[in-house]
Protein backbone atom coordinates (compact mmCIF):
# COMPACT_ATOMS: atom_id res chain seq x y z
CA UNK A 1 0.00 0.00 0.00
CA UNK A 2 1.29 3.44 -0.87
CA UNK A 3 1.22 6.37 1.55
CA UNK A 4 2.18 9.99 1.01
CA UNK A 5 2.87 11.61 4.36
CA UNK A 6 3.50 15.23 5.33
CA UNK A 7 6.94 15.58 6.87
CA UNK A 8 8.36 18.57 8.68
CA UNK A 9 11.08 18.72 11.29
CA UNK A 10 11.69 22.36 12.25
CA UNK A 11 15.24 21.51 13.38
CA UNK A 12 16.24 20.15 9.96
CA UNK A 13 13.76 21.24 7.29
CA UNK A 14 13.28 24.68 5.78
CA UNK A 15 9.84 23.75 4.52
CA UNK A 16 7.43 20.81 4.74
CA UNK A 17 7.49 18.09 2.09
CA UNK A 18 5.53 14.94 1.26
CA UNK A 19 7.31 11.60 1.68
CA UNK A 20 6.14 8.38 0.02
CA UNK A 21 6.12 5.05 1.84
CA UNK A 22 5.28 1.63 0.44
CA UNK A 23 4.33 -1.02 2.93
CA UNK A 24 2.59 -4.38 2.79
CA UNK A 25 -0.05 -4.52 5.53
CA UNK A 26 -0.18 -7.69 7.62
CA UNK A 27 -3.57 -9.45 7.89
CA UNK A 28 -3.99 -8.03 11.40
CA UNK A 29 -3.54 -4.45 10.12
CA UNK A 30 -7.12 -3.24 9.87
CA UNK A 31 -6.95 0.44 10.63
CA UNK A 32 -4.87 3.30 9.31
CA UNK A 33 -3.09 3.56 12.65
CA UNK A 34 -1.86 -0.04 12.30
CA UNK A 35 -0.28 0.91 8.97
CA UNK A 36 1.26 4.05 10.49
CA UNK A 37 2.83 2.02 13.29
CA UNK A 38 4.19 -0.35 10.65
CA UNK A 39 5.64 2.62 8.75
CA UNK A 40 7.17 3.88 11.99
CA UNK A 41 8.89 0.51 12.47
CA UNK A 42 10.62 1.17 9.12
CA UNK A 43 11.25 4.90 9.62
CA UNK A 44 11.24 5.84 13.28
CA UNK A 45 11.71 9.52 12.49
CA UNK A 46 8.02 9.79 11.55
CA UNK A 47 6.20 11.52 14.42
CA UNK A 48 2.54 11.19 15.34
CA UNK A 49 0.39 11.14 18.45
CA UNK A 50 -1.61 8.08 19.37
CA UNK A 51 -2.65 6.44 22.57
CA UNK A 52 -5.78 4.34 23.05
CA UNK A 53 -5.95 3.10 19.42
CA UNK A 54 -9.75 2.71 19.65
CA UNK A 55 -11.26 6.15 19.05
CA UNK A 56 -11.59 7.19 22.68
CA UNK A 57 -8.59 9.37 23.49
CA UNK A 58 -8.70 11.59 20.39
CA UNK A 59 -4.91 11.76 19.98
CA UNK A 60 -4.48 10.65 16.38
CA UNK A 61 -6.65 13.18 14.60
CA UNK A 62 -5.18 13.93 11.18
CA UNK A 63 -6.15 14.90 7.66
CA UNK A 64 -6.71 11.67 5.73
CA UNK A 65 -7.11 12.05 1.95
CA UNK A 66 -8.40 15.58 2.54
CA UNK A 67 -10.80 14.78 5.40
CA UNK A 68 -10.15 15.07 9.11
CA UNK A 69 -10.51 11.84 11.05
CA UNK A 70 -8.96 9.51 13.59
CA UNK A 71 -6.36 7.13 12.16
CA UNK A 72 -7.26 4.42 14.69
CA UNK A 73 -10.88 4.07 13.55
CA UNK A 74 -10.34 4.66 9.83
CA UNK A 75 -10.33 1.28 8.06
CA UNK A 76 -7.50 0.71 5.58
CA UNK A 77 -9.98 -0.95 3.23
CA UNK A 78 -11.52 1.68 1.00
CA UNK A 79 -8.78 4.31 1.34
CA UNK A 80 -7.80 5.81 -2.00
CA UNK A 81 -4.10 5.32 -2.81
CA UNK A 82 -1.68 6.90 -2.29
CA UNK A 83 -3.17 7.62 1.10
CA UNK A 84 -2.36 11.28 1.68
CA UNK A 85 -1.81 12.11 5.34
CA UNK A 86 -1.37 15.64 6.62
CA UNK A 87 -1.57 17.25 10.06
CA UNK A 88 -4.89 18.78 11.12
CA UNK A 89 -5.29 21.98 9.07
CA UNK A 90 -5.08 25.45 10.59
CA UNK A 91 -3.00 24.67 13.66
CA UNK A 92 0.76 25.25 13.91
CA UNK A 93 2.76 22.11 13.09
CA UNK A 94 5.21 20.98 15.77
CA UNK A 95 6.58 18.09 13.75
CA UNK A 96 5.21 15.82 11.00
CA UNK A 97 1.61 14.93 11.97
CA UNK A 98 1.80 16.58 15.41
CA UNK A 99 0.09 19.96 15.78
CA UNK A 100 0.13 22.53 18.56
CA UNK A 101 -3.34 22.36 20.16
CA UNK A 102 -2.81 25.33 22.53
CA UNK A 103 -5.27 27.58 20.69
CA UNK A 104 -7.86 24.81 20.52
CA UNK A 105 -7.70 24.13 24.26
CA UNK A 106 -7.61 27.83 25.11
CA UNK A 107 -10.98 28.17 23.40
CA UNK A 108 -12.24 25.04 25.15
CA UNK A 109 -11.22 26.44 28.56
CA UNK A 110 -12.86 29.79 27.75
CA UNK A 111 -16.35 28.26 27.89
CA UNK A 112 -15.76 26.98 31.47
CA UNK A 113 -16.10 23.27 30.69
CA UNK A 114 -17.21 22.23 34.15
CA UNK A 115 -20.42 22.19 36.17
CA UNK A 116 -21.08 25.47 37.99
CA UNK A 117 -23.41 24.92 40.94
CA UNK A 118 -23.25 27.07 44.05
CA UNK A 119 -25.62 25.02 46.19
CA UNK A 120 -23.96 23.11 49.03
CA UNK A 121 -23.09 19.62 47.78
CA UNK A 122 -25.75 17.10 48.80
CA UNK A 123 -24.84 14.02 50.84
CA UNK A 124 -25.02 11.86 47.72
CA UNK A 125 -24.71 12.86 44.06
CA UNK A 126 -26.59 15.71 42.40
CA UNK A 127 -29.27 13.54 40.85
CA UNK A 128 -30.85 14.01 37.42
CA UNK A 129 -34.08 12.62 36.02
CA UNK A 130 -33.59 10.18 33.14
CA UNK A 131 -35.03 12.83 30.80
CA UNK A 132 -32.55 15.48 32.03
CA UNK A 133 -29.73 13.02 31.62
CA UNK A 134 -30.91 12.16 28.09
CA UNK A 135 -30.55 15.84 27.16
CA UNK A 136 -26.77 15.36 27.37
CA UNK A 137 -26.68 12.54 24.82
CA UNK A 138 -24.82 13.57 21.69
CA UNK A 139 -22.90 16.19 23.71
CA UNK A 140 -20.89 14.43 26.41
CA UNK A 141 -19.36 11.94 23.94
CA UNK A 142 -16.99 14.55 22.48
CA UNK A 143 -13.36 13.45 22.88
CA UNK A 144 -11.80 16.82 21.91
CA UNK A 145 -9.82 15.38 19.00
CA UNK A 146 -10.13 18.75 17.19
CA UNK A 147 -11.18 17.15 13.89
CA UNK A 148 -14.23 19.46 13.75
CA UNK A 149 -12.66 22.77 14.74
CA UNK A 150 -9.75 22.29 12.34
CA UNK A 151 -12.22 21.55 9.52
CA UNK A 152 -13.99 24.87 10.16
CA UNK A 153 -12.98 27.87 8.01
CA UNK A 154 -14.31 30.27 10.64
CA UNK A 155 -11.87 28.69 13.12
CA UNK A 156 -9.05 28.93 10.56
CA UNK A 157 -9.66 32.66 10.08
CA UNK A 158 -10.29 33.62 13.72
CA UNK A 159 -8.91 30.90 16.02
CA UNK A 160 -8.19 33.50 18.70
CA UNK A 161 -11.75 34.85 18.81
CA UNK A 162 -14.13 32.15 17.52
CA UNK A 163 -14.69 29.36 20.05
CA UNK A 164 -14.99 26.75 17.29
CA UNK A 165 -17.40 23.82 16.98
CA UNK A 166 -15.75 21.62 19.64
CA UNK A 167 -15.81 24.36 22.26
CA UNK A 168 -19.38 25.35 21.37
CA UNK A 169 -20.60 21.75 21.55
CA UNK A 170 -19.12 21.62 25.06
CA UNK A 171 -20.64 25.03 25.89
CA UNK A 172 -24.05 23.62 25.05
CA UNK A 173 -23.29 20.44 26.98
CA UNK A 174 -23.17 22.59 30.16
CA UNK A 175 -26.04 24.87 29.11
CA UNK A 176 -28.17 21.75 28.69
CA UNK A 177 -27.17 20.26 32.04
CA UNK A 178 -30.01 20.43 34.57
CA UNK A 179 -27.48 20.67 37.43
CA UNK A 180 -25.70 23.75 36.07
CA UNK A 181 -26.67 27.17 37.47
CA UNK A 182 -24.60 29.48 35.27
CA UNK A 183 -26.85 29.58 32.19
CA UNK A 184 -27.04 33.38 32.05
CA UNK A 185 -23.28 33.85 32.45
CA UNK A 186 -22.58 31.18 29.85
CA UNK A 187 -24.91 32.86 27.34
CA UNK A 188 -23.39 36.28 28.14
CA UNK A 189 -19.97 34.79 27.51
CA UNK A 190 -21.02 33.66 24.02
CA UNK A 191 -23.24 36.54 22.91
CA UNK A 192 -20.58 38.09 20.79
CA UNK A 193 -20.21 38.57 17.05
CA UNK A 194 -17.00 36.54 17.14
CA UNK A 195 -17.21 33.88 19.84
CA UNK A 196 -20.43 32.23 18.65
CA UNK A 197 -21.66 34.09 15.61
CA UNK A 198 -18.66 33.42 13.33
CA UNK A 199 -20.45 30.11 12.78
CA UNK A 200 -22.22 30.30 9.41
CA UNK A 201 -23.64 26.77 9.69
CA UNK A 202 -21.68 25.21 6.84
CA UNK A 203 -21.57 21.92 8.82
CA UNK A 204 -17.98 20.92 8.03
CA UNK A 205 -17.81 19.99 11.72
CA UNK A 206 -20.67 17.51 11.40
CA UNK A 207 -19.03 16.02 8.32
CA UNK A 208 -15.68 15.64 10.11
CA UNK A 209 -16.73 14.41 13.55
CA UNK A 210 -15.41 10.83 13.98
CA UNK A 211 -17.89 10.28 16.82
CA UNK A 212 -20.90 11.22 14.67
CA UNK A 213 -21.80 14.25 16.80
CA UNK A 214 -23.56 17.39 15.60
CA UNK A 215 -21.84 20.62 16.72
CA UNK A 216 -23.91 22.69 14.26
CA UNK A 217 -27.07 21.41 15.96
CA UNK A 218 -25.68 22.35 19.38
CA UNK A 219 -24.76 25.83 18.09
CA UNK A 220 -28.31 26.18 16.76
CA UNK A 221 -29.65 25.32 20.21
CA UNK A 222 -27.41 27.94 21.87
CA UNK A 223 -28.77 30.54 19.42
CA UNK A 224 -32.25 29.28 20.22
CA UNK A 225 -31.68 29.84 23.97
CA UNK A 226 -30.38 33.35 23.26
CA UNK A 227 -33.41 34.20 21.14
CA UNK A 228 -35.77 32.89 23.84
CA UNK A 229 -34.15 34.96 26.57
CA UNK A 230 -34.02 38.13 24.43
CA UNK A 231 -37.23 38.21 22.43
CA UNK B 1 0.59 37.37 25.57
CA UNK B 2 -1.62 39.71 23.60
CA UNK B 3 -4.99 39.88 25.32
CA UNK B 4 -7.90 38.92 23.08
CA UNK B 5 -10.84 41.24 23.58
CA UNK B 6 -14.27 39.85 22.78
CA UNK B 7 -17.72 40.38 24.26
CA UNK B 8 -19.43 42.98 22.07
CA UNK B 9 -23.01 42.01 22.82
CA UNK B 10 -24.56 42.54 19.40
CA UNK B 11 -24.02 39.07 17.96
CA UNK B 12 -27.55 37.83 18.50
CA UNK B 13 -29.25 41.07 17.45
CA UNK B 14 -27.51 41.09 14.07
CA UNK B 15 -27.98 37.38 13.50
CA UNK B 16 -31.70 37.71 14.20
CA UNK B 17 -32.04 40.86 12.08
CA UNK B 18 -30.40 39.05 9.16
CA UNK B 19 -32.95 36.26 9.38
CA UNK B 20 -35.94 38.56 9.83
CA UNK B 21 -34.93 40.72 6.86
CA UNK B 22 -34.45 37.56 4.79
CA UNK B 23 -38.00 36.45 5.58
CA UNK B 24 -39.42 39.92 4.78
CA UNK B 25 -37.55 40.05 1.46
CA UNK B 26 -38.69 36.53 0.53
CA UNK B 27 -42.34 37.37 1.22
CA UNK B 28 -42.10 40.60 -0.76
CA UNK B 29 -40.37 39.00 -3.74
CA UNK B 30 -42.90 36.12 -3.82
CA UNK B 31 -45.84 38.57 -3.65
CA UNK B 32 -44.33 40.74 -6.37
CA UNK B 33 -43.57 37.73 -8.59
CA UNK B 34 -47.11 36.45 -8.07
CA UNK B 35 -48.57 39.84 -8.99
CA UNK B 36 -46.40 40.07 -12.10
CA UNK B 37 -47.46 36.58 -13.18
CA UNK B 38 -51.14 37.48 -12.88
CA UNK B 39 -50.87 40.93 -14.44
CA UNK B 40 -47.54 41.57 -16.15
CA UNK B 41 -46.19 45.10 -16.31
CA UNK B 42 -44.92 45.35 -19.87
CA UNK B 43 -43.69 48.94 -20.01
CA UNK B 44 -42.52 51.99 -18.12
CA UNK B 45 -45.97 53.63 -17.76
CA UNK B 46 -47.34 50.41 -16.23
CA UNK B 47 -44.53 50.36 -13.63
CA UNK B 48 -45.06 54.06 -13.06
CA UNK B 49 -48.74 53.60 -12.34
CA UNK B 50 -47.96 50.69 -9.97
CA UNK B 51 -45.58 52.92 -8.02
CA UNK B 52 -48.09 55.76 -8.11
CA UNK B 53 -49.78 53.91 -5.27
CA UNK B 54 -48.39 55.25 -1.97
CA UNK B 55 -48.64 51.84 -0.23
CA UNK B 56 -46.76 50.18 -3.06
CA UNK B 57 -43.97 52.77 -2.73
CA UNK B 58 -43.79 52.16 1.01
CA UNK B 59 -43.68 48.38 0.49
CA UNK B 60 -40.88 48.75 -2.07
CA UNK B 61 -38.98 51.08 0.23
CA UNK B 62 -39.31 48.71 3.20
CA UNK B 63 -38.05 45.88 1.00
CA UNK B 64 -35.02 47.96 0.02
CA UNK B 65 -34.31 48.92 3.64
CA UNK B 66 -34.46 45.21 4.51
CA UNK B 67 -32.10 44.47 1.64
CA UNK B 68 -29.57 47.14 2.69
CA UNK B 69 -29.71 46.09 6.35
CA UNK B 70 -29.26 42.44 5.35
CA UNK B 71 -26.37 43.42 3.09
CA UNK B 72 -24.69 45.38 5.90
CA UNK B 73 -24.72 42.39 8.25
CA UNK B 74 -23.54 40.02 5.53
CA UNK B 75 -20.74 42.26 4.32
CA UNK B 76 -19.59 42.94 7.87
CA UNK B 77 -19.52 39.17 8.43
CA UNK B 78 -17.25 38.78 5.43
CA UNK B 79 -15.00 41.62 6.64
CA UNK B 80 -14.82 40.07 10.12
CA UNK B 81 -13.88 36.71 8.63
CA UNK B 82 -11.23 37.88 6.22
CA UNK B 83 -9.93 41.38 7.10
CA UNK B 84 -7.91 41.12 10.30
CA UNK B 85 -6.28 44.55 10.52
CA UNK B 86 -8.67 46.55 12.72
CA UNK B 87 -7.98 49.90 11.02
CA UNK B 88 -8.62 48.59 7.53
CA UNK B 89 -11.71 46.73 8.72
CA UNK B 90 -13.13 49.87 10.32
CA UNK B 91 -12.42 51.92 7.19
CA UNK B 92 -14.11 49.32 4.96
CA UNK B 93 -17.09 49.11 7.32
CA UNK B 94 -17.50 52.88 7.29
CA UNK B 95 -17.33 52.77 3.48
CA UNK B 96 -20.07 50.13 3.40
CA UNK B 97 -22.29 52.06 5.84
CA UNK B 98 -21.93 55.31 3.90
CA UNK B 99 -22.69 53.55 0.59
CA UNK B 100 -25.76 51.79 1.98
CA UNK B 101 -27.10 55.01 3.54
CA UNK B 102 -26.56 56.72 0.20
CA UNK B 103 -28.44 53.92 -1.59
CA UNK B 104 -31.30 54.22 0.91
CA UNK B 105 -31.77 57.92 0.29
CA UNK B 106 -31.28 57.49 -3.44
CA UNK B 107 -33.86 54.69 -3.71
CA UNK B 108 -36.39 56.79 -1.75
CA UNK B 109 -35.76 59.65 -4.10
CA UNK B 110 -36.26 57.42 -7.16
CA UNK B 111 -39.42 55.78 -5.81
CA UNK B 112 -41.13 59.02 -4.83
CA UNK B 113 -40.04 60.86 -7.94
CA UNK B 114 -41.51 58.03 -10.03
CA UNK B 115 -44.73 58.07 -8.08
CA UNK B 116 -45.34 61.80 -8.06
CA UNK B 117 -44.30 62.94 -11.53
Amino acid sequence: MRFSIYRFDPDKDDRPYMQDYDIVPEPADRMLLDALIRIKSVDDSLSLRRSCREGVCGSDGMNINGRNGLACITPLVGLREPVELRPLPGLPVIRDLIVDMTQFFRQYHSIKPYLINNDPPPETERLQSPADRAALDGLYECILCACCSTACPSFWWNPDKFVGPAGLLQAYRFLADSRDQATAERLDNLEDPYRLFRCHSIMNCVDACPKGLNPTGAIGKIKDMMVRRTV
Amino acid sequence: MKRIVTGAHYGLRDWLAQRVTAVIMTIFVLCLAGTLLVSPLPDYPAWKSLLGNQWMRIAFFLFLIGLFWHAWIGIRNILMDYVHATGIRLALQIGVIVSLLFYTVWSAEILWALGSA
